[in-house]
Parts: structure tokens; sequence; C-alpha cells
């Protein structure tokens, strides 16, 4: 049995709980793990003041609960799995670089910020910066993939370097805004401004969005690379319509106001 | 030991260590990745003259492809680990990227890794685009009718050539029909190629030749035209015609195998005996005996 974490009761202020997590549990006893540091606003306490904790500590870590108000959990993760049952809340796997986390409800915002590797999958929405940088920091996702099977919010992708970031619904504004590469998939609709300053990478969506001025339309064809990657998404749980698949995009170049070697992918139909 | 009424000789055929490995061409539909497939394996049908020996292991069908198109998947051998990878780069550039709708893709995931697509991303220009999926990194070369799609990287492994069969006939006309037919019951299988024009090789030849520059010529002992001339001459009377079958594959088994079926095959009436090639057994790192392939099935 893996370790099981239950939050017994709602922390009144943002827990940071950075504990929770392979890297930081290695090698200890239950007893130590309950007495791991966690920050209940600036006051330290100990997770078991929070969580009934329970199980083998062998990497697996689950956890029950609404965490919504629990931050950083899997942060710097390299190994190991985390399998959050309900929601959970800021900075989830920030700069994790293996591994796997698994949320069955929604994330909050700052998803996988600065991700090295591993993998995140959202059974529901995420918020804000879904594997961006943080602010001040030139670079934000340098490898791995967030999977999020729902929607997300704004800047999806800000400063995004390498790796692979999948959205099965709708985007908010300025989605892979300052993108250095890497790709980034949204099967439903963009906001505004998407690729502003973007340098390379990919972003592609199934649905038609208003452009930025400083892109430019190349042509419509169909991307053979994104079959490997719709594919990948199928085995994934992804809904994605066979037309897609087989379908044409419009490739539109940008952002001309940086090196213009980014790309929009569109869906344009079959 | 004799398959109906064709006998099999007692002796084995001489194999070789090569290096092998496998790569997948895909296009828009089965007519154009066959299309490059046999560019890409043309002129490639011994080390000695081609540097490399090729030829078309299977079809494959657009589910099982690494993009959902149907493919083609192609066998390479070279005789060193080195020259592989020149080998395929000149012809993938040459006969797969120039072929239209077409993508290459990687069909081993062991052995040494060997730089393909990573070379050959130059031809983009500055304009290339380098995808990365889980570890496979993927090069999206812009050409004419859209983008090129290459796999940065491709595998090697150790691999066996050189299992032959000799198949020693009445006349031409039942020689070419059981070749025909033994080759046709080899495709079937996996993991090996026959490199000679429809798998089959008349030239047959022998190490050395009189004259210094040459390293290989005629196998004058299965050449029906001098069995009253050549000292060595392998040829009972009645024998008019004799048509080998080379086999390169990933594996022994899988030559061995293919050896197995195609003694099956090729035993068909006017054939007197099935033979294999070899040089006494000096030079090959394997040698594959005839009789233990039929006496090993029971």
């Amino acid at each position: 049995m893996p370790l099981t974490l239950k939050l017994r009761h709602q922390p009144e202020v943002p827990l940071e709980a950075d504990c929770i997590c392979p890297d930081r549990m290695r090698s200890l006893s239950l007893d130590d793990v309950k007495r791991l540091a966690v920050f209940h606003g600036n006051r330290e306490q100990q997770l078991a003041d929070f969580f009934d904790c329970s199980g083998e500590v062998d990497g697996d870590i689950r956890v029950e609960g609404d965490l919504t108000r629990v931050k950083h959990v899997g942060a710097t993760m390299s190994h190991g799995s985390i399998h959050v049952d309900g929601h959970i809340g800021l900075h989830t796997g920030a700069a994790m670089s293996g591994g796997e986390i698994v949320i069955e409800g929604d994330a909050g915002d700052w998803l996988g910020p600065e991700m090295l590797g591993g993998k995140i999958t959202v059974k529901g929405n995420a918020g804000h910066m879904v594997g961006s940088g943080y602010r001040g920091s030139t670079v934000g996702m340098q490898g791995g993939e967030i999977l999020v099977h729902g929607n997300v919010k704004n800047e999806t992708g800000h400063c995004m370097r390498r790796g692979l970031i999948a959205v099965g619904g709708n985007a908010g504004d300025f989605t892979g805004v300052n993108m250095l590469a890497g790709t980034i998939i949204i099967c439903g609709e963009m906001g505004i401004r998407n690729g502003a300053g973007m340098k390379r990478g990919s972003i592609i969506s199934f649905k038609q969005t208003a452009m930025l001025p400083t892109f430019s339309l190349g042509c419509q064809y169909r991307p053979v690379f994104l079959k490997q990657y719709l594919n990948h998404l199928l085995d994934a749980g992804f809904d994605i319509d066979s037309k897609i698949l087989d379908g044409e995009f419009q490739r539109w170049c940008g952002d001309s106001v940086e090196l213009n070697r980014g790309e929009i992918l569109l869906y344009a139909g079959k | 030991m004799k398959i109906k009424s064709t006998e099999v000789i007692d002796t084995f055929a001489e194999a070789f260590k090569m290096f092998g490995t496998r790569f997948i061409i895909t296009a828009e539909t089965k007519q154009w990745a066959m299309a490059a497939a046999q560019s890409v394996t043309g002129f490639a049908t011994s080390v000695i003259g081609c540097k490399c020996e090729a030829g078309i292991e299977a079809e494959i069908p657009a589910h099982d492809s690494p993009d959902g198109r149907p493919g083609v998947s192609v066998l390479f051998f070279t005789m060193d680990a080195d020259s592989i990878q020149n080998r395929l780069i000149e012809r993938i550039g040459q006969c797969v990227m120039t072929c239209p709708s077409t993508a290459c893709y990687s069909g081993l995931h062991e052995g040494n890794v060997i730089t393909v697509g990573g070379q050959l991303r130059y031809f983009g220009d500055g304009f290339q685009i380098s995808k990365m999926l889980k570890d496979q990194r993927l090069w999206r070369i812009p050409v004419m009718d859209g983008e090129f799609v290459v796999d940065d990287r491709f595998h090697v492994q150790e691999a066996v050539g050189g299992g032959n069969l000799l198949i020693l006939g009445k006349n031409q006309k039942a020689t070419l029909r059981a070749a025909t037919a033994a080759t046709k019951a080899m495709r079937e299988l996996p993991d090996i190629i026959l490199p000679f024009p429809n798998g089959v090789v008349r030239s047959g030849s022998k190490v050395g030749s009189r004259y210094k520059s040459l390293i290989a010529s005629t196998n004058d002992a299965y050449c029906p035209t001098l069995r009253s001339v050549s000292k060595q001459t392998a040829l009972d009377d009645d024998i008019n015609c004799v048509l080998e079958i080379v086999i390169d594959g990933l594996s022994l088994a899988a030559v061995e195998e293919a050896m197995r079926v195609g003694l099956h095959a090729a035993a068909k009436p006017g054939i007197k005996q099935l033979s294999a090639g070899n040089y006494g057994g000096g030079l090959g790192q394997y040698q594959i005996r005839l009789l233990p392939l039929l006496e090993a099935e029971g």
C-alpha cells in the first residue's frame, strides 16, 4: 500500500507542503514523514498536523481530500508518483524533473512552472501560468509533459523552452507568450494574443482564433509530425475527432517582432 | 536427406557478422511509401560493390505505422558499424527525402545510436524545426510539398549476412520456378531481407580471381557451362542451372528460419539438389548447416 495522506481539515490560509514529494521522503520512516515541516501561513508545523498518514514510504504517494489551499506539492520531484484524488493548489510540480503527478480534480495557478521533466496529468481544469516561467525568469518549462483534460487560463507556456503542454478544453489569453520552443496543443478555443513575442516553438489549436498582426499566414497543409502528437494524446485519453487527425492546418509564422521562427497551426478542416 | 525428390546436400552456408538497422518509410499512400523504399534499397545487393545490402522487409498497415499512414519497413546491412550511418544519410537523403509525402522513422529501439535526421536537417538551411516527443527527437525539414519528417537517431545492432541457399535444377525454367516459390515463402518472415533482384542471384562468386584487382570472381564450380572445363565443378551431369538466394537478417535465428522455409519451398519438380555456398568455413563467423535445420523441425 503506497503512502496515503488524507487531509484532515482545510487550512485557514495556504499551506506550503513541498515535503509532499518522493524525493523528500526517500528513506524516511512513516514517523519521520509525519514530522516533516509544512508552513501554515508563516508558521512552521508538521505534516501530521494536517494529514492522516498511513502506508509504506515507497516512492508512490496518494493524497486525498480537497487540497485547493495546499501549495508546492511535488515541487522539485525527480522520481516516483503522486496521485491526488481531489483538487490541488498552486505551484504543483514546480521545477519537477521526473516522475508523475496525476490530479483527478482541478489544479490551481502555476501548474508545473519551470518544469524540467516528468509528467503532470490533470483530469479537471488548471489555472493561469501552466508550465510557465516565474516572473523575472527568462525560461519556463524545459521538458516533460503537462496534460490538462479540461480548460486552462492565461499565459499557458509562458517562456516555455521544451516539452509538451496539451489542453483538452479551452485556453485563456496569451497562450505561448514569449515562447522559446516546445509544443502547446489546445484542443478547444484560445483567447487573444496567442504566441505574442514567441521566438520558436509550436502552438496548435483545433479552433480558429484571431491572430496578431505580427504573424503571417504561410500555407495550409497536413503536418505529418502532428499525427504522432495526436496519437500520443489519444493514448493519454484525450478526445480527438478523427477528422482532426487527417485534417489540414493553417500555418502562421511569427512572432515577427522576435525571430519569426515560431508557428501557430490552426485546424482548417478536412 | 531428401525433401520429396530433391536431395539436400550435407553442407553449410557460411554467414558473416554484419551490422543492421531497420527503418520505416511512411507516405500518404502505400504506393509512394513503396516507391521510396524501392529507391532507397536500389543498388544494394552486395557489400562487395554497393557498400551495403538492403531490402524491403514488409509493408506496414497504417494503424501500425508511427504516424498512422501506410508504411514500408526496410533493412540495411553493412560490414562495419561506422559506415552504416553514412549509407543511411546518403540514401535517405537522396531517395526518401526526395519522394513526395514521405517520412522516415527508426524501426529499432535498441542498439548503437547513429545520427541520421540530425545530419539531414542541415538541408533545411536553418528553417528546420526540432520536435521532441518523450525521448524521440524528430526533425521537420521544409520541402516543396510541406515537410520531410525524420527521426534524429536510428539504432544499429549486430546482424547476420550471407545466409544462402543454392538451388540446382535440371533447367532454367524449373529452377526459376523453385527460386520464385522459395523467395515468396521467405519474404513472409520478419527480420530478414533477400537483397538481390527479386531475391535471387545467378552470379554467385568465389573469393579471389586470376586478375589481381578483383577480390571476387565467378563461382566456376557452379557454372554449368564450365562443368567440363572447371577442375572444381560441383555439378552433376543433369544439372544445367543454379540459382542462389542470399539472406541477411537481424539475428542468426531469423536467417536460419528463412533458410529452413526456403529449403521446403524450393523442393519442386526439376530441382535435383539444394545446397549452400561456403568458403571452407574459414571466413565467416557462422556455419549454418542444412541438415540440422530440417532435422530440428522433427
